[in-house]
């Protein structure tokens, strides 16, 4: 406890040395783990979440950049447009997964290939 | 004939005598099988019309317009300027001199009479309509030949002639022998046709026109072809060897016997009366431009012709063939006469020899006729209806044709009181007359030799034909006299025949009016070629006219002596001579061997030069031919593996290589979405390395 303790002190500390770098890293690493989602799960509803995480990471530079870069909102106004267009493509999305699941009674996208050849 | 025409009236009634029978022969041509009597009426009435245009033309020529030339010029082409010719003007023409015109006269009479008798003698021919079409298309082309008044007219009336006959002796084309005969004549004819072009491109390329006397006025002016005496000489050789064709003259004179195989007044019209004298009226026509060594050419051409067709006569046993030799040799005659200079004996016995000729020939169509109806009625097809051997006696049964006969005969021996007397007696004498002036002694000779022999053969023909005992069994029973329509020609003829229709002197002609008509023309050939005036020949003719007289009523009754004393009164066994001089007989029966000769040397010839042009065909042409298509054919082998190994072993690979990339990226194309993100991931880190490197 003491060493957490110790550690937390630091950090609160530290805090207010959070530079751009920290943000790209955090957005860097929701974009991998956003990737990895999308090209490894087999569950349509799974990769639509992959998704979710792709765009967050975007928002979160579109804010940080707008935070540090320039003087303006320019970036967040574009990170609230990306919301709103992700909450209609989530919509649209499970409505598509839905008639695929209504249709093949499954989610799995590696099953449900009749368009190939 | 009291009102005089004027001179373009009696030309343009020429025209109209030139153009008719070509009328008649184009309606005969095309509707001649639908006209009732298929259309004889029509082309014979067309024929006597002209007649008797040609009878007045000719009245009137020589009683108004007697040393005139009435001409009719146009312009046939006219093109200025030609480059690299010069100017070319052609202009044709017609002229009525009393030659031409008394040549009109002799034409449409004979052809007026041979229609008559042909409506008798081809009555019920499978092809009677054209038969008369063709008559008139031969008076039509022979018209032209005596009205042209320059050479290239000449020239085109000259071939219609050719072309006319050649159709008329194959009219009967399903005998081999006609057509044959036809093929003959007509090849024959066109070596001699070769010669004359030859000698009308001389004169045009000197002269540039084909007007005769245009040409005749440029050499009197002293204009020679090429500047050469030889070359006139010779451009009037060339233009004899048309008549040597058309005329039948040695060595072209093998295709008118053949000629025989027409129907007979077919062989009457155009191979005795008219077109065979075309040669002759050839000669009479350019005799002023003849040198005298041309004119030697020709006198001795006509000897020689004379001579061997004569000959040839004495051994035959053909009505007809002995007729046909008989022309040949008359023709001789003519051509002879006008050789030596005897120019108006030339053409008057042109003119009394188309009279009894035409009737001889007529009349063996007579006897012909009647015994093919002989013939016909006993059922005998095996013997010859034209053999002389055949006959005999014929004369109780057909005694119109024998009387008539008779007097042709006498007149073709040149007995007294006949026309044939009077032209041939002018042409001893004439042949006479040159001997004394040049020495050429031989030319007389032949001509009393020939006079002898002719007397001889035609009164032998008369003999075995209508006299004496038939050689036939029952045969002369249905032996008949023509009907009207081929006897009144024959007794016409016969009448034309005698003495008074030439010259009112029974024993000269130098008064009649063919003689004050046709006149020698002087020549136009420099004097130093010129044959002897006509003052020198006048004064020779007139010193050798009794003599020749004398002579030729010897021979001429010698001959007919010995025709009775073998044929007649048995005195003289004919076999018995033949068999003594068997050589000489077997070599006159078949008339000298020239059909063997022509055969040998001009056939085989022809055939031997055929065969060694198709050995170097075989051999050479084709050979380079095969050589080319096998050097073609190893070329082809070679770029062929070239295209299938390498051409298309390119365009293989290139297709392999193609699919094989294909099927290697084909398997990136999973169709799955995810695969696809993690290649952009992938590509996107591949791209941040390569750019940041760079």
């Amino acid at each position: 406890m003491e060493a957490f303790n110790t550690f937390f002190g630091e950090f609160l500390v530290w805090l207010p040395n959070v530079q751009l770098a920290h943000f790209l890293i955090v957005s860097a690493i929701l974009f991998a783990l956003g990737i990895y989602g999308i090209t490894t799960r087999r569950n349509a509803i799974l990769v639509l979440m992959g998704v979710e995480l792709v765009l967050n990471a975007a928002n979160i530079n579109l804010i940080a950049f707008s935070r540090y870069g320039g003087a303006n909102f320019d970036g967040q106004v574009a990170a609230i447009f990306v919301i709103i267009l992700a909450a209609a493509e989530a919509a649209i999305a499970l409505a598509i997964v839905l008639n695929i699941y209504h249709r093949f009674q499954t989610i799995n996208v590696d099953e449900i290939s009749t368009m190939k050849e | 004939m009291t009102i005089p025409m004027s001179p373009d009236t009696l030309i343009m009634t020429a025209v109209s005598i030139l153009v008719l029978p070509l009328v008649g022969f184009t309606l005969l041509l095309f509707f001649g099988k639908k006209l009732p009597r298929q259309g004889d009426w029509l082309e014979t009435s067309i024929m006597t019309v002209v007649l008797g245009l040609a009878l007045a033309v000719l009245a009137q020529k020589l009683q108004y317009y007697h040393d005139d030339i009435i001409a009719l010029n146009f312009t046939w082409v006219d093109m200025n300027n030609v480059p690299g010719i010069g100017p070319l003007k052609i202009v044709l023409g017609f002229q009525l001199d009393n030659l031409s015109s008394i040549m009109v006269v002799v034409v449409a009479l004979i052809s007026t009479l041979v229609h008559y008798f042909s409506i008798g003698y081809m009555h019920g021919d499978a092809r009677y309509s054209r038969y008369f079409a063709y008559l008139g298309f031969f008076s039509f082309s022979m018209l032209l030949i005596v009205l042209a008044d320059n050479l290239l007219l000449l020239y085109v009336g000259w071939e219609l002639v050719g072309i006319s006959s050649y159709l008329l002796i194959g009219h009967w084309y399903e005998k081999k022998s006609a057509s044959d005969a036809a093929i003959k004549a007509f090849i024959v004819n066109r070596i001699g046709d070769v010669g004359f072009f030859i000698g009308i491109a001389i004169l045009y390329h000197t002269f540039h026109t084909f007007g005769l006397r245009e040409i005749f006025e440029a050499i009197r002016g002293g204009h020679l072809p090429y500047g050469s005496e030889g070359w006139l000489t010779a451009a009037g050789v060339l233009v004899f060897c048309g008549a040597v064709g058309k005329s039948a003259q040695f060595p072209l004179h093998v295709w008118l016997p053949d000629a025989m195989e027409g129907p007979t007044p077919v062989s009457a019209l155009i191979h005795a009366a008219t077109m065979v004298a075309a040669g002759v009226y050839l000669v009479a026509r350019t005799f002023p431009m003849m040198t005298a060594d041309a004119l030697l050419v020709i006198a001795y051409i006509g000897a020689v012709t004379a001579f061997i067709s004569a000959t040839i006569a004495v051994a035959q046993n053909d009505i007809k063939k002995v007729l046909a030799y008989s022309t040949i040799s008359q023709l001789g005659y003519m051509i002879m006469a006008l050789g030596v200079g005897a120019y108006t004996a030339g053409f008057f016995h042109l003119v009394t020899h188309a009279m009894f000729k035409a009737g001889l020939f007529l009349g063996s169509g007579s006897v012909i006729h009647a015994m093919h109806h002989a013939l016909h009625h006993q059922g005998d097809h095996q013997t010859d209806a034209q053999d002389i051997r055949n006959m005999g006696g014929l004369k109780e049964k057909m005694p119109i044709t024998f009387w008539t006969f008779v007097i042709y005969t006498l007149a073709i021996s040149g007995i007294p009181l006949t026309s044939g007397f009077l032209s041939k007696d002018e042409i001893l004498a004439g042949t006479l007359a040159f001997g004394g002036l040049s020495g050429h002694i031989l030319i007389p000779i032949t001509g009393f030799l020939v006079a002898g022999l002719t007397a001889f053969y035609m009164f032998r023909l008369v003999i075995l034909t209508f006299l004496g005992e038939h050689r036939g069994t029952h045969r002369l029973e249905h032996v008949h006299e023509s009907p009207r329509v081929m006897t009144v020609p024959l007794i016409v003829l016969a009448a034309l025949s005698t003495f008074v229709f030439f010259s009112f002197n029974p024993f000269g002609a130098a008064d009649g009016w063919i003689a004050r008509a046709i006149e020698r023309p002087e020549s136009v050939t420099p004097a130093s070629v010129a044959p002897a005036t006509n003052q020198v020949f006048e004064e020779a003719l007139h010193h050798a006219h009794l003599p020749a007289m004398g002579l030729s009523l010897l021979v001429a009754t010698l001959g007919i002596l010995i025709a009775f004393a073998t044929y007649y009164w048995r005195k003289i066994s004919a076999d018995r001579v033949a068999e003594s001089l068997r050589p000489l007989h077997t070599f006159l029966a078949n008339k000298w061997y020239f059909d063997e000769l022509y055969n040998g040397v001009v056939i085989g010839g022809t055939l031997g030069l055929t065969r060694a042009l198709r050995w170097f065909d075989n051999i050479i042409i084709d050979g380079v031919v095969n050589g080319a298509g096998w050097l073609t054919k190893g070329t082809s082998f070679i770029s062929g593996k070239v295209d299938l190994g390498v051409i298309d072993g390119l365009v293989n690979a290139t297709a392999y290589i193609t699919g094989f990339f294909g099927l290697l990226f084909r398997k990136f194309q999973t169709g799955k979405v995810q695969t696809y993100i993690v290649f952009a991931v992938l590509s996107v880190v591949i791209f941040y390395f390569v750019f940041r490197l760079v």
